[in-house]
């Protein structure tokens, strides 16, 4: 029995998680270089620090349609193997510990996109915590647009 | 010479630092004899010397490493473990081969070191004898467990040398006196002291850097030079003169430093063209020709990574050069020329940018031949070549699947040839392009950026976004408003733009990128359009605006974003914006350039150009000859010009001057008509007029105004005029331009497809 800890966020209305060691850093940001011709999902392009990130709209990821976002949009920046890639998301939540005993499997009935970007899912006190799969989050190759 | 001093050179500093290395290691194994690594390590490094040394033609130094090389073999296999004997004779090996790269060191040569004891005592050493006895001596002297240095060190004093062996050891050159047993320490003692002083010389001048590290601080400067952009920006809108100063430093220094960092990359070219005279003088030798290699700027340098990928691409210029180029000896005799061929290859830096140039003084590439063979070939109809500029027609050999040599050769010739070398340069965002002329010769020119990180690069707008064209790419920029003689007409629905009398395709950006179609300039709104060069096609890219030009750091495009395939990277602009780079030669894949379609729709675009020239006819270029005006067809007009005074110069009765490395026959207008100039001026405007690689100027007294032909045309009343037209309620006279040319030039090839329309009227 080991525990993990998840920083969960929002989109779309349900919460989602993704293990803390995944993710690099979380932070507002509101001026993206749109990407023409891009796949639908590819949210644009910022400076973070220098180096060019590529920001997902995980809502259309997940098969949701695409929102106009005023304002600063939150980007949680999840590092892989060799470069970094944001996720757009409606908003950030609390950093939670949950022991992996809890996991239940994905449920059948979710289905679309959103199946294969999920590996677990936690029933937190009030809602239901939904665990990503980071790498598949980030890889392009996904056919969502 | 001198490039065999540098083979030296680095063979000398490189063995130096795998000697330190051995040392150690050999210390190490005599502990642990079974140390399999390490004596894999000390095999290789004897085995490297040896197989320099041998190549270099250092006998001894082959010889001694050979026999250590042999007990070392043994070693490595198991045969015989080493003990302290056998550590003994090896750091004899080692000393000796120090000594004799010392001597290399010093004078080139191997000296008169003696070697012979060191070699019997390793042979005796791998046979188990007992080892021979002075050796013995000098090893049974040695203190047990000496480091080895010492243990070299020691050796001669161990001999309890009298005073004129101390002589010896500091003139080892005069040894062979002596007996041998005397002789091996004397050289073991001028290893051990006389490097120290010498070998600074080649070692501690230079230090061996990881790559890795170097591409590492690149990145950094790239980053610096990216936040020094952003600085320099944020202090223009700030009053504030101290930042502002900072700011200004920060600016040079980063210049500086960038320069700095990309110098630490940087290889000569020599590195490239050492090869070339051994390739250029075996081709020439199986084919049968003469060729003078030169080379100039040898010494010009080039960031090791371009080099690398201009490798292929220059070899194999060359030898196209060797091989079509030039001619066969008989052949150059018969044209008039020396049997043997010049090949030249030339490095020099231009604008920020390294040019190459492959020249031979052989027959020259026909247009003609080249134009037959894309016909025949099916790349183009004969009413396209028809039309199209000589040198353009020369640019079709950097088609894919083109060759015009009549038979294939081993050497070249296998219609894979220029395009792979266009392609290879455009990839580095470099360029080919060639001048030819018939029977004098072709002249290859690449262009190589100094860097890959960092390119010069011009800003434009479109759709409210600023995109990123390398500067490399851009031929020019051209303004189309309403007034100006620039016009974009639709051919089949493809937009194109008559630009100098030439149909330039053109590519929206706005629709390129998914945007829709829109006409800003049917709305009397300005367009600018920037004429790319991709794939050997030029092409017009109409953007919104054009901002500026900036050097920027090409980033790595996000993996998720490398299939759209119209972006070549991204950058962070002055601002911290990302900005797109473009790949032109996507957008130019992209929109069909080139392709079949594509190509029937040039021809149809011609043949409409052509119907609407003969309704509208062409414009014309108003030029001004003492008091008349004097009109030019404007498709006659290859530039305008204005040439000091000083600089035409007389050759015979006639009036030449020297432009772009050609020499331009001049003809005064006001001559040619009967006219007398009276304009005293600094300078003389020319119409300068080139076909088939030949140029005339036209010397006029002014240029004045270009204008649509559309008033009917008059009868010619003079000598070298063709007509007579009103042009603003002036009476206009219209230059018999081929009369004109052929007394500026009278052997000017001048083609039928040029005459212009007005003259077919007027003699109607």
């Amino acid at each position: 029995m080991s525990t993990v800890r998840y920083a969960t966020f929002e989109v779309a209305g349900q919460l989602f998680g993704l293990e803390v060691s995944e993710v690099q850093e979380v932070l507002a940001f509101s001026e993206y270089t749109p990407v023409p011709l891009a796949p639908g999902h590819v949210g644009g392009l910022f400076n973070l620090r220098g180096q060019v990130i590529a920001a997902l709209d995980l809502r259309v990821r997940l098969g949701e349609p695409r929102v106009e976002r005023t304002g600063p949009a939150m980007n949680v920046i999840v590092r892989t193997d060799d470069e970094s890639v944001s996720l757009l998301v409606d908003r950030i939540g609390d950093v939670v510990e949950l022991e992996d005993t809890v996991a239940e499997p994905v449920p059948d009935t979710l289905s679309g996109p959103a199946r294969e970007l999920i590996t677990a899912a936690f029933p937190l006190a009030d809602r239901l915590m939904l665990a990503l799969d980071a790498r598949a989050a980030v890889r392009g190759e996904a056919t969502v647009a | 010479m001198e490039d065999f001093d540098d083979v030296v050179q680095e063979f000398l500093v490189e063995s130096y630092e795998n000697l330190d290395q051995l040392d150690q290691d050999l210390v190490a194994l005599e502990r642990d004899p079974t140390a399999r690594d390490r004596l894999a390590s000390v095999f290789r490094t004897i085995h490297t010397i040896k197989g320099t040394s041998g190549f270099l033609a250092f006998a001894k130094l082959e010889q001694v490493t050979h026999a250590g090389e042999s007990l070392l073999a043994r070693l490595r296999d198991g045969v015989q473990t080493l003990d302290r004997r056998g550590a003994d004779v090896l750091l004899r090996v080692v000393d000796v081969v120090r000594a004799l790269l010392a001597e290399i060191e010093r004078d080139g040569r191997e000296g008169d070191i003696d070697i012979r004891d060191t070699v019997v005592e390793v042979e005796a050493c791998i046979a188990g004898e007992p080892a021979p006895l002075p050796a013995a001596d000098g090893a049974g002297n040695a203190a047990p467990a000496e480091a080895p240095k010492a243990d070299a060190a020691e050796a001669p004093a161990a001999e309890a040398a009298p005073v004129e062996q101390a002589e010896v050891a500091e003139a080892p050159a005069e040894t062979p006196a002596e007996t041998p047993a005397q002789a091996t320490p004397a050289a073991e003692a001028a290893s051990a002291e006389e490097p120290i002083l010498s070998r600074r010389g080649v070692a501690d001048t230079s230090v061996r850097v990881d790559v890795e590290l170097l591409d590492k601080l690149m990145r950094l400067v790239g980053e610096l030079v990216l936040t020094r952009n952003q600085m320099v920006r944020a202090t223009e809108h700030n009053g504030d003169h101290t930042l502002g100063r900072a700011a200004q430093r920060l600016n040079i220094i980063t210049s500086e430093l960038q320069e700095g960092v990309m110098k630490t990359r940087m290889q000569p070219i020599s590195h490239l063209w050492s090869k070339l005279p051994r390739v250029v003088r075996d081709l020439s030798n199986s084919l049968g020709r003469q060729v003078n290699l030169e080379l100039e700027g040898a010494e010009t340098e080039l960031d090791r990574s371009l080099l690398e990928a201009v490798k292929d691409p220059l070899t194999h210029l060359v030898r196209n050069a060797v091989d079509h180029g030039l001619e066969s000896p008989d052949d150059r005799v018969k044209a008039g020329k020396t049997p043997d061929g010049t090949l030249t290859l030339r490095a020099y830096h231009e604008h920020g940018h390294v040019v190459v140039e492959v020249a031979d003084d052989g027959k020259g590439v026909d247009p003609k031949l080249i134009g037959a063979t894309a016909v025949k070939r099916g790349l183009l109809t004969e009413a396209q070549v028809a039309a199209m500029d000589p040198d353009d027609v020369l640019r079709l050999v950097f088609r894919p699947g083109f060759s015009t040599a009549a038979k294939v050769s081993n050497v070249s010739g296998r219609g894979v040839g220029m395009d792979v070398v266009r392609t290879n340069l455009e990839a580095i965002g470099g360029a080919v392009d060639l001048r030819s002329v018939v029977g004098k010769g072709t002249t290859w020119r690449l262009t190589i950026p100094l860097t890959l990180a960092i390119v010069q690069a011009l800003i434009v707008e479109s759709a409210n976004e600023r995109y990123v064209l390398p500067q490399m790419s851009v031929r020019e920029l051209v303004c189309v408003e309403g007034q100006s003689s620039a016009r974009i007409e639709y051919v089949s629905g493809a937009p194109v733009c008559r630009l100098r009398g030439r149909l330039l395709p053109l590519v929206r950006l706005n629709e390129a990128l998914g945007g829709p179609a829109e006409r800003p300039e049917e709305n009397g709104e300005a367009i600018y359009i920037a004429v790319l060069n991709g794939e050997g096609h030029e092409f017009g890219l109409v953007v919104d605006r054009v901002l500026t030009t900036e050097e920027v750091v090409v980033k790595p495009l996000a993996s998720h974003l490398k299939d759209v395939g119209c972006y070549a990277g991204a950058t962070i602009l002055g601002d911290g914006r990302v900005s797109l780079i473009l790949d032109v030669l996507a957008l130019a894949r992209n929109a069909h350039l080139g392709s079949a379609e594509r190509a029937a729709a040039a021809a149809a675009a011609l043949a409409e150009a052509a119907a609407q020239r003969a309704e509208t006819r062409d414009r014309l270029l108003v030029t001004r000859v003492s008091d008349r005006r004097v009109a030019i067809p404007l498709s006659m007009v290859t530039r305008l010009e204005e040439f000091p005074v000083s600089a035409v110069e007389r050759v015979g009765s006639r009036e030449v001057v020297q432009y772009r490395g050609q020499i331009l026959p001049v003809l005064r207008l006001s001559g040619l008509l009967g006219s007398w100039s009276e304009d005293v001026s600094d300078t003389v405007p020319a119409v300068v007029y080139s076909s088939g690689g030949h140029s005339v100027a036209l010397a006029v007294d002014g240029i004045l105004d270009i204008v649509d032909d559309t008033a009917p045309h008059g009868p010619a009343d003079g000598d070298g005029l063709s007509g007579s037209t009103v042009i603003d309620d002036k009476v206009t006279e219209l230059l018999d331009m081929r009369r004109a040319i052929m007394a500026a030039d009278p052997d000017f090839q001048l083609p039928e497809y040029e005459t212009p329309d007005y003259l077919v009227e007027a003699s109607s």
